[in-house]
């Protein structure tokens, strides 16, 4: 195993944070390329106009979910030392609702408003203003809401592991969804856009 | 006189929006961000993320104006470590990179300039601020979920990880139950 470099001592924290700035060039490069600095085109998901966020966003779930797993099966990269955010279940259905509820309010998501204020959208940079002063609030509110925020402490946990299914399989399962989700998606796009014609013509 | 200038100022955003290249494909511009996902887990053993990195700002901004109450604070100390600046995190150097990684790509396809992004039939000032609140429901929502779309249904997505999924499937609950009803300000 050589990979993953940091954690395995190949180069130290200020060469992280380097690293951090250069991942970060190609992460932003890619959300304003796929037009995710655009309020309209995300929201356009919700609206079955133009299902891009999802075509986006389970084509790189896909294609970094193999590359981890062919690299394990290589010998190369050690999954076991990749970070998971621990599951707490009942706060991260909350949380996952709020930020549902956020991204059609808002019109974009944190990582999407800063590609959106660096291309220099208005509404992008008062969303970051928003998300700042929401997370202030949640700070100061902590004592309050922590109840909510452990609710449903289950530890680390994956897929696998829950649904006792081999990783593999599951793993081939995911992309066995992404390429149906995607025939599906382009068939959404074909109908709205055939429902939309008449009544713009 | 005024008029002239509309016009003017018209013609120019009129220019700009042909000048403006279309978006890349959705597939490849995956396969890049899916790529940038995998170069950070290979190279440091961790993914993408965002709401982290504001995080850490709102920690650094507390401790500036009350050093003791931020410590104090169980949500702000975990960003607040003895001896580093708490700026200098992994998060905040990624967003950093991706402010500029997207002005870069903006600048590339002719996509930079001000603008607001709404429907017609909302002003300006509705618009701003309805992003002020969406950015703030979606902060307190990105802290009790332990991360946003980045951190968790991208990155934990991609690891199979069961809290990720599950963040992931509300966040299009949550945006699907309530799109219908915010259509006016995007059409």
């Amino acid at each position: 195993m050589s990979a993953p470099f940091y954690k395995l001592g190949a180069f130290g924290d200020e060469a992280s944070l380097i690293v951090a700035f250069l991942i970060g060039i190609g992460f932003g490069f890619f959300l304003e390329r796929a037009g995710f600095g655009s309020a309209k085109k995300l929201v356009s998901q919700f609206y079955l106009n133009d299902l891009a966020v999802f075509k986006v966003m389970f084509t790189a779930i896909v294609t970094a979910m193999l590359g981890v797993t062919y690299l394990s099966w290589a010998g190369f990269l050690d999954l076991s030392l990749l970070y998971l955010v621990p599951t707490y279940w009942v706060a991260q259905v909350v949380g996952g609702l709020l930020l549902g509820v956020g991204f059609v309010v808002g019109g974009y998501c944190p990582g999407t408003s800063i590609a959106a204020t660096a291309t220099g959208k208005i509404d992008g940079f008062v969303f970051v203003l928003g998300f700042a002063a929401g997370t202030l609030a949640f700070a100061l509110a902590f004592p309050l809401v922590k109840g909510l925020y452990t609710a449903g402490d289950i530890g680390t946990k994956t897929l696998p592991q829950v649904l006792g299914v081999p990783y593999g399989i599951l793993v081939f399962g995911v992309v066995l969804m992404a390429v149906f989700g995607f025939m599906g998606a382009t068939w959404v796009e074909k109908k709205m856009a055939a429902k939309a014609a008449p009544a713009t013509e | 006189m005024a008029s002239v200038t509309h016009d003017v100022v018209h013609e120019r955003a009129a220019e700009k929006a042909r000048m403006a290249q279309p978006y890349m494909n959705p597939y490849l511009a995956g396969i890049g961000l899916g790529l940038v996902l995998l170069a950070a887990f290979v190279l440091v053993g961790r993914g993408l993320g965002a709401s982290g990195a504001f995080n850490s700002g709102i920690a650094w901004l507390v401790s500036l104006v009350a050093p003791g109450y931020a410590k104090s604070n169980e949500f702000l100390s975990a960003y607040l470590e003895e001896g580093t600046h708490p700026l200098k995190a992994w998060l905040v150097f990624e967003i950093a990179g991706a402010f500029v990684g997207a002005l870069l790509s903006g600048l590339l396809a002719g996509r930079v300039g001000a603008a607001v992004e709404k429907g017609p039939r909302v002003s300006v000032g509705t618009r701003l601020a309805f992003a002020f609140v969406g950015g703030a429901l979606m902060a307190m929502g990105a802290a009790f979920a332990r991360g946003c779309t980045s951190g968790q249904a991208l990155t934990g997505g991609s690891l199979l990880n069961l809290g990720s999924w599950a963040t992931m499937m509300c966040i299009f609950s949550g945006a699907y139950a309530v799109a219908w009803f915010f259509r006016r300000q995007w059409r």
